[in-house]
């Protein structure tokens, strides 16, 4: 089980100014369950993934994967990168255009001195990624591949591994929409058949709504929402998760009715100036309809929590709805 | 870690290491038929293939003995004959005998100074490229260093502390002009690693070495070959300098230690034209045609320079 305690991550800016990219999330995946992160560009979804997988020092927190928390040796990040792998967006550069498919599927039990049967490991991967007969593609290079293979290849490239869970950043953004929708159904059979997690990384809510079992709404470095996807997408409860699922084409089909669509006043503000007390304030829709009036105090001192328990929402508003 | 592979069908994979071949002979070829596109390229590869051959073929042609000043058989200075199709020098040795042997240590010195140049430049290009953080800084300000320094300056001082000798200018070359091949493959090295094969490569636990050699070089490699292409004619113009100036092994005939001898013995003002032009143009056609190949597998290698040159 891969996951993440009050993470940050921060970045130094010119000017001697603090990016808080990630500023305490937690988080978890299991085997077996594909969870999606959701939220706008710029929130801190690829930086929260990049940290997961170790590319990314945490400044605070940590992530822990089967319980244990992950050293920062190269040797435990190794060992630990056969466990979580990489699936990114753009397949078309995350192969290098000088490898065949053969080399670059093989190229990470190469790195880990996976001698034994290499071929073979090689055809299992590429097979279970959906590209058969497998010894096909073995000398093809990328640029002769379509989007869709090329992403099977990288995929088959983090399968040869045999990880526990894959983390896969907008994995089907720049694929045809006839591509994606086999992409994702891999990533299904994936889980049913070989229990594998995954921590799918999306801007797109239908995305999750189709293949997530959980899905965590991020908002400027933190999780604001969590919970079972039909619940989240069904009965959202934080301001910002509302907003989002109402402004999408069929909210009819998620929620009960047509909901009137939100759209959230200013932009997303910068890392570097995360606002006091609740960071969604300044955009709420409930905060400027006054219908927050009697928690704004809180609202405006007090960083809200997410809260434990399965569908969860850090939003004062929410949680003194519950508490009545 | 393949070698110890207990292969289940090595016919298989002969099959498949005789196509990965294939391919890679295919590859090659598209890159020898955008060269071929190019005249320049290929003006410059025809002359310069017609230069090897004549310094390979040297002592077949001209016996060695033919440098030996005690067994010179010409007079001092004779202008062109039919015994000495480009005249004598001042101890009656054939002028043609010395260009031809001299273009031996020329091209010898060139090339080796550049292989020396150019490794020593990629190795650090790569790794400041790569590694950044402090080392990155220093290695590039070191090569700033490098570059601004007036070369020939550096290098008459280094090879009279140094003692004068093949290797010496070998070296000393070298010194002198691996910082522009760091410059390009830092850039170069600096591009590729902002790919997201290389943050593939990362999460898949490459380290630096895998990244760099796996990745990085076979990248950086299209470019180092134009680069070096282009710095052996500008290591020959310096070898030829370092000659003439007097700082050349003096055991060895180069077409710089012919001019040498020639404006040290009189031949300017003795008219002898014969002694000056031979190794001057031949230096000049070396250089020309090292510089039209090197323009030419640029204009190859490098995409942006592509659409100019076709």
């Amino acid at each position: 089980m891969l996951s993440a305690r009050g993470l940050r991550v921060e970045f130094g800016l010119p000017g001697g100014r603090t990016a808080r990219a990630v500023d305490g999330v937690d988080l978890e995946v299991r085997p077996g369950e594909i969870v999606a992160l959701a939220g706008e560009s710029g929130c801190g979804k690829t930086t929260l993934a990049r940290t997961l997988l170790g590319l990314e020092r945490a400044t605070g927190g940590e992530v822990a994967f089967g319980g244990r928390p992950l050293g920062r040796s190269s040797k435990a990040l190794k060992a630990y990168r056969r466990q979580v792998q990489l699936v990114l967006q753009d397949p078309s550069g995350a192969l290098n255009p000088r490898h065949t498919v053969y080399e670059a599927v093989a190229e990470g039990l190469r790195i880990h001195g996976i001698g034994d049967d290499e071929p073979a490991r090689v055809a299992d991967a590429l097979a279970r990624a959906g590209l058969r007969p497998p010894e096909r593609f073995f000398l093809a290079y990328p640029h002769e591949l379509s989007g869709g293979q090329r992403q099977r290849v990288v995929i088959a490239g983090a399968l040869v591994l045999e990880p526990s869970i894959l983390v896969a950043d907008e994995p089907v953004a720049s694929l045809d929409a006839s591509v994606r929708g086999e992409i994702l159904s891999l990533l299904l059979r994936l889980k049913e058949d070989a229990g594998l997690g995954a921590l799918v990384i999306t801007h797109d809510l239908g995305l999750a709504w189709s293949i997530a079992d959980r899905i965590a709404i991020m908002y400027l470095g933190r999780i604001v929402e969590q919970g079972p996807v039909e619940q989240v997408l069904t009965e959202p409860r934080h301001p910002y998760t509302r907003a989002l699922v109402s402004v999408l084409p069929n909210s009819a089909a998620f929620l009960d009715g047509a909901a009137e669509p939100v759209v959230l006043a200013g932009e997303l503000p910068d890392a570097s100036r995360i606002p006091g007390g609740c960071r969604f304030r300044p955009r709420c829709q409930e905060v400027a309809s006054g219908a927050a009036l009697a928690v704004l105090g809180r609202c405006e001192g007090e960083d809200p929590v997410l809260g434990s328990g399965a569908h969860a929402a850090a939003c004062h508003l929410v949680h003194a709805r519950m508490a009545a | 870690m393949t070698a110890s592979t207990p292969t289940p069908a090595p016919a298989a994979s002969a099959a498949r290491r005789r196509l990965a071949r294939a391919r890679r002979r295919q590859s090659l070829a598209r890159s020898w038929a955008a060269y071929r596109a190019q005249r320049t390229g290929m003006i410059g590869l025809v002359l310069l293939g017609a230069i090897v051959v004549l310094a390979i073929a040297a002592p077949v042609l001209v016996d060695e003995s033919a440098l030996s000043v005690t067994q010179a058989t010409g007079g001092r200075m004779e202008p062109p004959s039919a015994a000495f199709p480009l005249g004598t020098d001042e101890v009656g040795r054939s002028v043609l005998a010395l260009t031809l042997w001299g273009s031996r240590i020329s091209l010898l010195i060139g090339l080796t100074a550049t292989v020396v140049a150019v490794v020593i430049g990629t190795a650090v290009g790569v790794t400041s490229g790569h590694v950044g953080g402090w080392y990155g800084w220093v290695a590039l300000r070191v090569s700033d260093w490098f570059m601004v320094l007036p070369s020939l300056v550096v290098a008459i001082a280094l090879l009279a502390v140094l003692g004068r000798s093949m290797a010496t200018t070998i070296i000393v070359i070298a010194l002198v002009s691996w910082s522009g091949t760091t410059r390009l493959v830092r850039a170069q090295t600096l591009t590729v690693q902002s790919r997201p094969y290389l943050e593939r490569a990362r999460a898949l636990g490459a380290g630096h070495w895998h990244q760099m050699t796996k990745h990085i070089l076979p990248n950086v490699l299209p470019l180092v070959l134009a680069s070096a292409t282009l710095l052996v004619p500008s290591a020959i113009l310096m070898e030829s300098s370092l000659a003439w100036l007097g700082l050349g092994d003096p055991n060895v005939v180069s077409w710089g230690s012919i001019l040498n001898r020639a404006s040290d013995n009189g031949a300017v003002s003795a008219h002898a034209w014969w002694y000056l032009l031979p190794p001057g143009l031949a230096i000049l056609l070396v250089v020309l045609a090292f510089m039209m190949c090197g323009r030419a597998l640029e204009a190859v290698f490098n995409p942006r320079l592509r659409g100019e040159s076709a």
